[in-house]
């Protein structure tokens, strides 16, 4: 019997490798584990992920999961728990896992622990730190019950090794007759971008309020990142004033980024952006106020106007 | 329709005391989240889609102040569960069933997380609880078909998605759907006459117990202070020679 299910997360196309952080997770746990993967047509997706140390790959495959609705996913999330027998339910904090796997707790009856960074291992017993209040604090949880979801952050946890002996896929037989029929999917608007995914990016460059626009802030965010093979981020007010859509956002309620290097232009350092840069390991900021808050986060700041700064940062960037 | 917005009173995040040991003893507000989704239901309402809001909280009396607030904005009457135990998302939404099924909401709009918990699970737990639909980070919400169903655009990771619920449904909101009014003085003026209503858990007939414990609440390591550099040229050699990121 399993004691882990790690739920992976696809776009149909293939894995998201954020995903595969909570596998780190279930190997510290312990015992053996097995990775969940829901959708239709993920063949591919499913083969992907045999060298990952887990004991099989469960596969449910139908037409009625091609899209992730959260009250179909869950059900089969719960089944595949109560077949499994899994302790522990884990994901990786994203908005999939956070839309879908608390459904699935209520479903299991089950308590959860969302974005946990780290576990203690006490006397046989369990806790688990995550951050709370912004990330400014964390907390030291324990939780009662048979069995516990949990989702992680990616930045605490490393990817997992994929050099293990290849495992079974196993298919999970779904009645696509008895799931909840309530949720339509309609529409889905995605950009393609040929810059990095923002959490898995090793450079990210991050713009904030005094970048007037989207054609602004296109051209010196946009150009620095660029030039650095980075990613492109925002503060909520960048993301609020329309220079930048919905998913650049990082923060407390938008994403959690943990790059090499994370450059902040024109951004103060409120506590709710700061709680999703914080783990990068050098930080500099760009300000023209030496007092802003940015500035005692960051590993190096430079005082001044970003509008004379960023050109001459992205010149001498692409001359050396 | 009848609208129900749970909410919660947490630590004020734009005061200096929020991101420390002493969070709690800082002034209390209505979760921000939770303001976009009392908001939310006033414009339904005002658009004449919505008869009735209902504001339900779960607390001690000392969240008063922000039931007043709630009824302040605009919503008709409110529920308080009188319960001062430290309560986990497991236990809030086992609560808010209850207080679902003796309400009966055509919708429930509520935050998508906690800004002093962060644990954003609440409402889906609520909805796995009732079998309903659920629509989470919502950035807009139109009702259809005589309000049987409603179409909500979601703020996902990738960008935009569009789901459609049958009614009845919980959705949760996201920073985008609306900003929230101030409290007029009319407004506080009515809000003195409007219904509190204060029940126990036993009333409402539910009896759970909080499985998640906190065992211990710390700061995490400080970041060294930063270095002040002078000029482009200067913070290109540091990253370069001291950080070797580029
Ligand atoms: C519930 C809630 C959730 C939130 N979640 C998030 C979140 O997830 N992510 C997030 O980012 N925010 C979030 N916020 C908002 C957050 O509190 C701040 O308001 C926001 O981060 C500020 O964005 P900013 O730094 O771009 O703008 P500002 O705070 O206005 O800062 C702009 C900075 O630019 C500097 N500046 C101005 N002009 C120039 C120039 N020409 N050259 C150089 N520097 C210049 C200024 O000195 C200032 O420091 C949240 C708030 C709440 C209440
Ligand atoms: N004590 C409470 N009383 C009423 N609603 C609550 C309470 N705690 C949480 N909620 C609701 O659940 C949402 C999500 O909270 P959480 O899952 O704790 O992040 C909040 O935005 C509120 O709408």
């Amino acid at each position: 019997m399993a004691e882990s299910l790690v739920l992976i997360e696809h776009d149909r196309q293939q894995v998201k490798r954020s995903s595969l952080h909570a596998i780190t997770l279930a190997q510290q746990l312990g015992g053996e584990y097995e990775l969940l993967v829901i959708g239709h047509v993920v063949n591919k997706i499913s083969s992907s992920l045999v060298s990952l140390g887990a004991t099989s790959v469960i596969v449910a495959d139908d037409p009625a999961l091609a899209e992730p609705l959260a009250d179909r996913y869950a059900t089969v999330i719960a089944e595949a728990v109560r077949k499994s027998g899994a302790k522990n339910i884990l994901g990786t904090s994203s908005t999939f896992s956070k839309d879908i796997l608390p459904r699935a707790a209520a479903l299991l009856d089950a308590p959860m622990v969302t974005d946990v960074v780290a576990i203690e291992q006490m006397d046989g017993s369990i806790s688990y730190r995550r951050p709370i209040n912004a990330g400014s604090m964390f907390a030291k949880v324990k939780v009662e019950g048979e069995r516990r979801v949990l989702t992680v952050r990616a930045a605490a946890f490393e990817t997992p090794a994929a050099n293990a002996a290849p495992c079974p896929i196993v298919r999970f037989d779904v009645d696509a007759e008895s799931l909840p029929n309530g949720m339509r999917f309609i529409s889905r608007e995605e950009r393609k971008s040929d810059r990095p995914d923002l959490t898995e990016a090793r450079v990210v460059v991050s713009g904030g309020r005094p970048l007037k626009d989207k054609e602004t802030f296109e051209r010196l965010v946009g150009g620095l990142a660029d030039a650095l093979g980075g990613a492109i981020g925002a503060t909520r007010a960048a993301v609020d004033a329309g220079m930048a859509p919905n998913d650049y956002q990082i923060g407390q309620t938008g994403k959690v980024v943990a790059p090499e290097l994370y450059i902040a232009l024109g951004i103060s350092g409120a506590i709710q952006h700061l709680a999703g840069i914080k783990d990068s390991r050098i930080i500099v900021a760009i300000n023209k106020d030496p007092d802003a808050p940015i500035c005692q986060t960051a590993t190096y700041f430079l005082v001044g106007d970003l509008y004379q700064i960023v050109p001459q940062l992205i010149e001498s960037i692409r001359r050396a | 329709m009848k609208i129900l917005v749970p909410f919660k009173s947490v630590p004020d995040p734009n005061d200096a005391t929020f991101a420390g040991e002493a969070a709690s003893a800082s002034k209390s507000v209505i979760n921000p989240f939770d303001e976009i989704a009392i908001e939310e239901a006033l414009r339904i309402r005002e658009r004449g889609e919505a008869t009735e809001i209902v504001g339900v909280t779960i607390g001690a009396p000392s969240v008063d102040e922000q039931i007043r607030a709630a009824l302040a904005m605009g919503v008709d009457r409110a529920i308080r569960i009188d319960d001062a135990r430290a309560l986990d998302p497991y236990a809030v939404a086992r609560i808010l069933r209850a207080v679902v099924e003796k309400e009966a909401p055509h919708v429930v709009i509520m935050g998508k997380q906690a800004v002093d918990d962060d644990s954003n699970q609440v409402g889906q737990i609520l909805a796995g609880l009732l079998g309903w639909p659920q629509a989470t980070f919502v950035s807009s919400i139109e009702f259809l078909d005589n309000k049987t169903r409603a179409r909500c655009t979601r703020e996902t990771d990738a960008g935009l998605e569009v789901v459609e619920l049958d009614l009845p449904a919980i959705i949760t909101t996201d920073l985008r759907l609306n900003e929230p009014r101030y409290v007029s003085l009319p407004g506080l003026i009515r809000a003195r006459r409007k219904p509190i209503e204060v029940l126990t858990c036993d009333q409402v007939g539910v009896n759970v117990r909080p499985l998640t414990t906190v065992l211990a609440v710390a700061r995490p390591p400080k970041r060294p202070a930063g270095t002040r550099v002078e000029s482009v040229e200067e913070l290109i050699t540091k990253l370069k020679q001291e950080a070797k990121v580029i």
